[in-house]
């Protein structure tokens, strides 16, 4: 007969080591990619246009740029509405119908799988508003996908401006939109700010849906409007995993999740910085 | 007195275009559902739904006839979702309980957002090291010819939704009243005697929801089964075969077809069976979540 006090030690040891193997993967993940990816990442890899005959001449630079200007048009697509709706839902909304449906949709919009945005965005944007495979249309459609998880953030960064800000504001004659503007958003910048870069940074990750609506493997030009065809570099990830016929096609594959990792990471360290800083500073 | 009235003229313009903003929201869920209604639904002007729904053979581009069952392919969707969840549901819930009543604050400061940045990893960035690394291990181990399969897949996904299902328990067992655990303490209990019989009781249905949740991502996580769970179209026996479930199919063949061929519907008509799968489990736990909120506050 175990006594409870060791069935205790027992059970949660295997506690901390299942704890401990999500740290581990998370470590092991980075370990891979790094020790894979840092082979073939040289500054010619980098900067120069992909070279289509043999892949260790060339570099993912148009990659690159497709990814970062992706991360822009998902930031202008997705940022002023969805802290808009935000604002709507926290500080103007009554409870009723119109609203509980605004968020019951909100809640379900992030529990779509990406691929389903994808058929919306081909569709939708690439078809019927006739943007074709545009950096337009992925970008609309990302930023569609982005949408609730913005939302979501800058709700809880406004629900966590305390009442009595408002009330002074309000005691002291100010409108509603003058309090908005000058008691809460002031406050709730950094809240807004760390979970919209948070969702950009998933959103230019993403695969699935540039798949649908179309991303492009190679293309020899750099795109120079928002119609353009775009190369990015989760597609370009895939690709090279996958379907492409280079013997060295998944060492370089390596390459490039490097680069997408590092990119999406120096975004998520950005947010886990500011949020510390601030948790030391904010206190109510 | 006239700045007044200009004031809230101001007022109710700014007020309408955030309320617009909101309805954008409403119109998206709406739009995404008419979109893939109004084309997927015209596949069954051509195949019937028994065929769609029970048919075992998904084989469009047959030269002689082409077969439109899903069946096999939902299988698969069935498979990767309960092979991720066997691996996801007890490290996450043992996550979860580690994070809420084991580790010290600061311990949890750190290892928290860790967990959570498992879901920052792009899926693509898992799907390749699924092919590198764990492929070749999962096919070494069990001398199989290819590690390309369900099992594969399954462990990778399960790695996928591991943060979902962690974060949400662990927000449950936290919003649970303290003085649960006080009374238990008191009453002589160890402390893991505590959690099992008090605090994992009463915070049961916010963890099945939480659960769902996690259920809710691996039906439709795209990328990993994609490039890891080995694309054939053959109904699976094992998780062994390498098998094609519902996402990757979509994501294969939508390249391929011609748009507004019935090829081009049915894929659409995929899609809306994730819709409605995705969106009736995220209902659901939708509600746990709530009525176990509003259960606890106090």
């Amino acid at each position: 007969m175990i006594s409870e006090n060791n069935k205790q030690k027992i059970v949660f040891m295997i506690i901390r080591v299942a704890a401990f193997f999500s740290v581990a993967v998370l470590i092991l993940v980075f370990i891979f990619v790094f020790m894979g990816g840092a082979e073939v990442i040289n500054i010619n890899y980098l900067t120069k246009m992909w070279s289509h005959s043999d892949i260790r001449q060339g570099g993912i630079f148009p990659a690159i740029l497709g990814s970062v200007f992706l991360g822009i048009g998902v930031a202008m697509a997705s940022i002023p509405i969805g802290i808009g709706a935000a604002i709507y839902l926290n500080e103007y909304a009554k409870d009723n119908l119109f609203t509980r449906s605004i968020k019951l949709a909100i809640r379900n919009l992030a529990g779509i799988p990406s691929i389903i945005y994808g058929l919306f965005g081909l569709s939708f944007f690439v078809l019927f508003l006739r943007l074709g495979t545009s950096l337009a249309a992925a970008s609309l459609t990302l930023g569609v996908m982005t949408l609730p998880w913005i939302i979501t953030a800058s709700e809880e960064a406004l629900k966590a401006v305390p009442l009595s800000l408002r009330e002074g504001s309000y005691a002291l004659g100010a409108s509603k939109w003058q309090t908005i503007q000058g008691n809460v958003l002031p406050h709730s910048w950094s809240g807004i700010l760390t979970g919209s870069i948070l969702g950009i940074s998933r959103a230019m990750g993403e695969t699935a849906p540039i798949i649908v609506v179309g991303a492009t493997f190679f293309m020899s030009y750099l795109p120079t409007s928002p119609f353009d065809k775009f190369m990015a570099l989760p597609y370009h990830t895939f690709i090279l995993a996958t379907q492409h016929s280079s013997q060295y096609a998944q060492e370089y594959a390596l390459g490039t999740a490097l680069v997408l990792i590092c990119l999406t990471f120096i975004l998520n360290l950005g947010v886990f910085i500011i949020r510390y800083k601030l948790r030391k500073k904010k206190e109510w | 007195m006239g700045s007044g009235s200009c004031k809230n003229l101001k007022e109710k313009v700014i007020k309408f275009i955030f309320s617009a903003t909101g309805a954008i929201a409403l119109l998206t869920l709406i739009g995404i559902f008419l979109f893939l209604f109004t084309t997927g639904i015209k596949s069954f002007t051509q195949v019937s739904a028994g065929d769609f729904f029970t048919g075992r053979d998904w084989n469009p581009t047959a030269y002689q006839e082409p077969q439109w069952g899903i069946l096999g392919l939902l299988v698969s969707t069935a498979m990767i979702t309960l092979g991720s969840l066997v691996i996801a549901i007890p490290l996450g819930i043992a996550a979860a309980i580690y994070l809420s009543e084991i580790a010290r604050p600061n311990v949890r400061e750190i290892v928290k957002p860790i967990i959570e940045m498992i879901a920052g990893i792009p899926s693509v960035v898992l799907g390749l090291l699924g092919i590198l690394f764990l492929a070749p291990a999962i096919a070494d181990l069990f001398n199989l010819s290819s590690g390309l399969n369900a099992l594969t897949s399954s462990i990778i996904v399960g790695i996928m939704v591991l943060p979902t299902i962690v974060s949400i328990s662990e927000d449950v067992l936290r919003s649970l009243p303290k003085e649960f655990r006080e009374a238990g303490l008191a009453l002589g209990a160890t402390k893991w005697q505590m959690i099992r019989m008090t605090l994992l009781p009463a915070g049961l249905s916010g963890l099945s929801a939480a659960v769902l949740l996690g259920l809710g991502r691996a039906i439709g996580e795209t990328m990993v089964v994609l490039m890891v769970a080995g694309n054939s179209r053959a109904m699976p026996t094992s998780f062994f075969d390498p098998i094609r479930p519902i996402t990757a199919n979509i994501a294969i063949e939508i390249k391929e077809v011609v748009k507004d061929s019935l090829h081009y519907q049915t894929l659409f008509a995929m899609g809306l069976v994730l819709f409605a799968l995705t969106f009736v489990i995220n209902f659901i736990s939708d509600l746990i979540i709530q009525k176990q909120v509003r259960k606890y506050q106090w």
